[in-house]
């Protein structure tokens, strides 16, 4: 088959072509640069631009959509470009192009407002409550992709939580720099227990979900390691995997997230394009505990993470040492 | 009627009923709300008719959960709301008991039921379907009551908060002007009500003329014979005697106004009631409690209504052999050695106060007779609070003699779950030291009071006190007419109610028959080997009354038997020493403090002890390291670590040299060897199952012995209880898969019939990969360095929990360091360090086990009777918390 990966220049959608290379599909990627995914053959475009993405997605069988505005900067009308109109526009050019299956790559913050998750079902997506404009137009974009589903034009969305490997800017560079500099705080010691991805586990499943849509059309299914961790011991392991010395301090998580909605603010008005060092969202991700049920996933997908978090932080370190 | 939450709008339903109650003129018709689940419609057959009967100031609402559950079982249920309450008709005419059985009876007539009736009632509806029940015994199936009264006795005064709702200028503004009494009423929910609920049952009485109904049912009230009701209650009341079609209590015994003492003297006017306390709950035990499927499971368990399923009635099989308990110390009081010591009891002072048989025998018939003197006979039950030792031997076995049903539970409880302890079992009569009579006294504990020690005047006429041990002793031989007390007691009456360690909830009331304790005692005697001749030191509770049973000597040591950990090494050695003890029955608290102690040893006591030969330590696992420090101390001795609860006091057994073969096969591989405790095999007369379970850690009916398959543990034996006291429900469940008593531990067999423990029931983690079992991990964890105690728990829900390990560390640098632990360094709890966390990972890892988190804490919780099980439930609960993020309080 033929797949269109919109977003392969981020880590994921680099890790989700390499995949369907290997597996000896026809690949092509999506994005605004060159993925440089060798092996696939590379559109150069806007999501939200409709003759781009129309001429990407010729002849493709199957599409993966990556691509989207994660940041936390931004207003919310750049967010609702590229999030929620960019996947509109994609959905109707695969349609008209005939593409049969499209996975959305979506997050499980689409379905949640902050509060603790034990075992958590993945739940439907829910744009009102979701926290922050990433969230927000995620879930709208979710919930549009799962309306067009149907026999003959099948869209599943998969959700990874919290992706890591090597080559991760998102969170693992920034919590080795920030290591580096002293300025990684744990809240609330640390305990709290979080969910995460390896990378080439989310990838995986994403393909898993190509390969089960019969069974994954028109559900949200949230991916895991299954291996739900407390947040001390996985900053721990990024920081000692990247040769730094692992957070010491704590700071109590409500102290946190009042600074993180100050600086916030703060950071907003002052037009600041990089991202803050703290912010509510952080706070809330880094205090509250955020793990899921996979059963339900795992069965759908007949998927299970090949890679655990000991075997990736193995292969983090070993990306490090080079 | 407004929209009420949990009622199905269509069971509300009006009715107009012609009265021939006295209280109406002739003719007249009063219109009746009442909810019908119409089970029975459309011609569908149905097992009969619930007759749901609410007081004073409820209405049918309070049955919503009855309607939905009995149209799921196929009952009709019909709740009315009486006249003058609820959506019924206000009549404007006072309506007296005696009306109200007349007017139940006129709406039966009107509406019609369908099939067999069970009336069921609560408050003053009770009264009001017992009466109902007493004069339509045609069609009359069965009798449910929840907390009612039916009785008034007249030497006890009517209960504080209605001699107040009663009191003039107090009752016609707190019932009807205002809605003070509705308002109390509904405040007695525990947990509180709902706020929809609450607004469900004020909404029939928003004014005061609604409220006049509530008014007059307070205002019937029969405080006394002159009162005009109390005609038609006491017929009612002495009508019931006669019902013989089952019955069911369902009592919330926290209850101000419907307390123990109402649910006693139902319970005597019907005695093949079956009862179900439900601790915690109080008035609105409907709402308090799950009474609604209890109720249904009981019509089924009881073959009540039409098309039953039979009775699941246990045949008791296979009699064998039967000699009262307390036979061999009658044989050995006349036999040769009936001048050589049979009980001892170390005091402070060093001499040991000792009776021979001749005089053990002829201080129990003098106490039995004291007893009977006093009405103390057949079915009395006796609370003996009192510490084992000479008076605690005796009183057990006079008791016993005439019938009594002794009550015992361990002051380990606490003062307030030994107060609940004591309220559940009713006793008749208190026999106890000074400190108990106090709490009675304190804690209005019902029945007569004797105090085990002489009191002055003053402190008799304080607590309460009729008479003390001393005089049951001295009581004339002429009072009862000079003969020993004949005949021996039915040996499948009840003969003693012991009380569980409550480390799992309140502490439920075992109930024992004569022929169950004298199985105990041959299964110990053949088992362990004890009779004439050992003379054995009894220094853990449940064991220390066999020993006169067993025809052993037995001495009870100087300790606090409320903390089993203050026995001393030389005070083990000086009750050993005083009868030349060649036995020691311990609890592993006792055993840790002896060991921390026997530096303490005199010579002579080391020599005691060396004559030690066998050493039987119950109540909690104990750890190979510790037993082989107590070997050190009795080199001589067999060590025994037998299994069992206070439902089968013996289950398995296995010694030291058991406990290495078994290590041994777990290293060769035999089958099901290992991941738990081993306990050994059955012992004599006891069958062991294993009910496998399913995939979320529920037991099935299929029961197992084969090796390696885990499940909830089953016994079957002659020496297990009869039944839980007044806990139909508990019953009901640990009978569930006959003839098996389910032990609420897990655990499997091996290929060579060892029977290895996994942990409780309720600590089953049910994780993504199936149901998996704590203790194996723990011991595993155990054996790494630093560790000393830890708690295998699942956090998250059922079906998709993660495993967390909990961990104390050795912070003394000393497994075996008695049962003082010492101070811990670390007083927070933390994320353990790296290094422990990655060995406990491995050893996980090993066992197909995720660990999720390693945490350690200053100090796991324990119970206070073992000092050693550690209450995974509350690690539980905590580590979720504190795995939450934020902030989880101290474990």
């Amino acid at each position: 088959m033929t797949v269109l990966v919109t977003g392969a220049s981020g880590m994921l959608g680099r890790a989700v072509a390499e995949q369907l290379l290997a597996d000896g599909e026809e690949v092509r990627c999506f994005q605004r640069r060159p993925s440089g995914v060798r092996g696939a053959r590379d559109h150069l475009g806007s999501i939200e631009d409709s003759a781009a993405v129309t001429e990407a997605v010729q002849e493709c069988s199957s599409v993966v959509h990556l691509a989207a505005k994660v940041s936390f900067t931004g207003t919310a009308a750049d967010f609702d470009r590229i999030n929620v109109v960019g996947t509109r526009c994609l959905l109707d050019a695969a349609r008209k192009a005939g593409v049969g299956d499209v996975v959305y790559v979506s997050s499980p913050s689409v379905a949640h407002s902050g509060s603790s998750l034990v075992g958590a079902p993945a739940g439907p997506a829910d744009p009102t409550h979701a926290r922050g404009h990433y969230a927000r137009t995620k879930a709208a974009a979710e919930l549009l992709a799962l309306a067009r589903s149907s026999p003959g034009f099948r869209v599943a969305a998969v959700r990874p939580h919290i992706v890591w490997g090597p080559g991760d800017t998102q969170l693992v560079e920034r919590v080795i720099q920030r290591a580096r500099q002293g300025r990684l705080p744990l809240l609330d010691g640390g305990t709290a227990l979080i969910d995460t991805t390896y990378v080439d586990n989310a990838a995986v499943a994403i393909v898993a979900c190509l390969r089960r849509m019969h069974q994954a059309q028109g559900r949200a299914l949230v991916v895991t390691n299954g291996e739900p961790r407390p947040i001390a011991e996985l900053l721990a392991g990024i920081c000692r995997a990247g040769g730094v010395a692992p957070p010491r301090w704590s700071v109590p998580g409500l102290v946190a997230r009042g600074a993180g909605a100050v600086i916030e603010r703060a950071w907003l008005a002052a037009g600041r394009s990089e991202e803050p060092p703290m912010t509510r969202f952080l706070a809330e991700q880094l205090s509250t505990a955020h793990w899921f049920d996979q059963r339900a996933t795992r069965e759908v997908l007949d998927w299970t993470p090949a890679v655990d978090i000991e075997e990736g932080l193995r292969r983090l370190e070993s990306y490090y040492r080079r | 009627m407004v929209a009420l939450p949990g009622v199905d709008p269509s069971w509300s339903t009006f009715a107009d009923v012609p009265s021939t109650s006295s209280a109406d003129t002739p003719g007249t018709t009063h219109r009746w709300h009442y909810l019908d689940n119409r089970a029975d419609h459309d011609g569908r057959t149905v097992k009969g008719t619930l007759l749901c009967v609410h007081g004073n100031p409820t209405f049918s609402f309070l049955w919503r959960t009855y309607l939905a559950a009995g149209l799921a079982a196929g009952w009709r249920v019909i709740a009315v709301d009486q006249l003058d309450m609820g959506y019924s008709a206000r009549t404007g005419v006072f309506r007296r008991l005696a009306d109200r059985i007349t007017d139940l009876e006129d709406f039966v007539a009107a509406v019609g039921l369908t099939g067999p009736v069970v009336t069921v009632g609560h408050d003053w509806g009770g009264v009001v379907s017992l009466g109902y029940a007493d004069r339509n015994r045609a069609g009359l199936a069965g009798v449910i009551l929840t907390n009612t009264a039916i009785h008034q006795d007249p030497a006890r005064p009517i209960p504080a908060p209605l001699r107040l709702a009663l009191a003039r200028g107090v009752h016609r503004l707190g019932t009807r002007t205002t809605s003070a009494f509705l308002d109390v009423t509904l405040a007695l929910a525990r947990p509180r009500l709902d706020r929809q609920v609450r607004r469900a049952f004020r909404a029939p009485y928003r004014d005061a003329k609604a409220r006049q109904g509530i008014a007059n049912f307070v205002a019937d009230i029969p405080v006394g014979p002159t009162h005009p009701s109390y005609a038609a209650l006491t017929a009612a009341a002495e009508g019931i005697r006669s019902i013989t079609v089952p019955v069911l209590m369902m009592w919330g015994p926290q209850d101000p106004i419907f307390s123990d003492p109402y649910l006693e003297d139902l319970a005597r006017r019907l005695p093949h009631a079956d009862i179900h306390r439900f601790e915690g709950a109080g008035h609105l035990v409907q709402e308090d409690a799950d009474t609604a499927s209890t109720a249904l499971q009981w019509l089924e368990a009881r073959g009540v209504g039409l098309d039953p399923v039979p009775a699941g009635a246990l045949e008791r099989s296979g009699h064998t052999a039967y000699a009262p308990l307390g036979q061999r110390v009658g044989e050995l009081a006349v036999g040769p050695d009936s001048g050589s010591t049979a009980v001892a009891e170390m005091t402070a002072a060093g001499v040991p106060r000792t009776l021979s048989w001749r005089e053990l025998q002829d201080d129990i018939e003098r106490v039995s007779h004291g007893l009977l003197a006093r009405g103390i006979g057949h079915g009395s039950r006796v609370s003996l609070l009192v510490p084992p030792g000479v008076d605690l031997t005796v009183l057990i076995y006079a008791c016993l003699r005439v019938g009594a049903v002794i009550v015992v539970a361990d002051a380990g409880l606490g003062a307030r779950g030994l107060s609940r302890a004591v309220r559940g079992a009713a006793p008749d009569v208190v026999i106890g030291i000074e400190r108990a009579l106090v709490a009675a006294r304190v804690f209005g504990w019902p029945g007569r009071r004797i105090s085990a020690a002489p009191l002055s005047a003053a402190e008799r006429s304080a607590l309460g006190i009729e008479a003390s041990l001393k005089d049951l002793r001295s009581t004339a031989l002429s009072a009862t007419g000079g003969a020993p007390p004949e005949p021996e007691a039915d040996p499948d009456a009840d003969a003693a109610i012991l009380f569980t360690s409550g480390s799992t909830g309140p502490a439920k009331g075992v109930v024992y028959t004569h022929r169950q304790l004298a199985a105990m005692r041959d299964a110990v005697e053949r088992t362990l080997g004890l009779g004439p001749g050992t003379a054995l030191v009894a220094g853990f509770a449940p064991f220390a009354l066999l020993g006169p049973a067993l025809g052993a000597t037995s001495v009870t040591p100087a300790m606090d038997v409320t903390a089993p950990r203050t026995l001393t090494a030389q005070a083990l050695a000086e009750a050993a020493e005083a009868i030349e003890a060649t036995v020691v029955f311990a609890s592993p608290a006792a055993l840790r403090n002896v060991l921390a102690t026997r530096g303490e040893l005199t010579p002579s006591g080391r020599t005691a002890l060396a004559r030690i030969t066998l050493l039987l330590s119950a109540g909690a696992p104990i750890p190979v390291p510790l037993l082989e420090a107590v070997q050190d101390l009795v080199p001589a001795a067999d060590l025994h670590t037998p299994y069992g609860m206070t439902e089968s006091l013996l289950v398995a057994d296995i010694d030291l040299q058991g406990i290495r073969e078994a290590m041994t096969a777990v290293g060769t591989g035999t089958e099901g060897a290992g991941n738990g405790v081993c306990v050994g095999r059955p012992v004599h007369g006891a069958r062991v199952g294993i009910a496998a379970l399913d995939d979320v850690g529920a037991p099935s009916q299929d029961v197992t012995v084969e090796p390696g398959v885990t499940g909830e543990i089953l016994v079957s034996a002659p020496h297990v209880k009869d039944r839980y006291f007044r806990l139909w429900r508990t019953e009901q469940l640990s009978a569930g898969i006959p003839p098996w008593h389910r032990t609420g531990d897990v655990g499997h067999l091996d290929a060579d019939g060892r029977l290895w423990v996994e942990g409780r029931l309720g600590h089953v983690i049910s994780s993504p990969d199936g149901a998996m079992t704590p203790v194996g991990l723990e011991q595993a964890l155990e054996g790494l360095d630093g560790v000393r105690l830890a708690a295998v728990v699942g956090v998250g829900p059922m079906g998709t929990q993660v495993v967390v390990a909990v961990i104390e560390e050795d912070t003394a640098g000393d497994a075996v360091d008695g049962g003082g632990r010492a101070a811990p360094k670390r007083r927070r709890a933390r994320l353990a360090d790296d290094t422990v966390t990655a060995r406990a990972r491995a050893l996980a890892r090993e066992r197909g086990i995720d660990l999720a988190a390693v945490i350690a804490v200053p100090r796991l919780p324990v119970d206070i009777r073992h000092n050693a099980k550690i209450d995974r439930t509350r690690v539980a609960r905590w580590s979720a918390r504190f795995l939450a993020g934020g902030r989880s309080g101290p474990l």
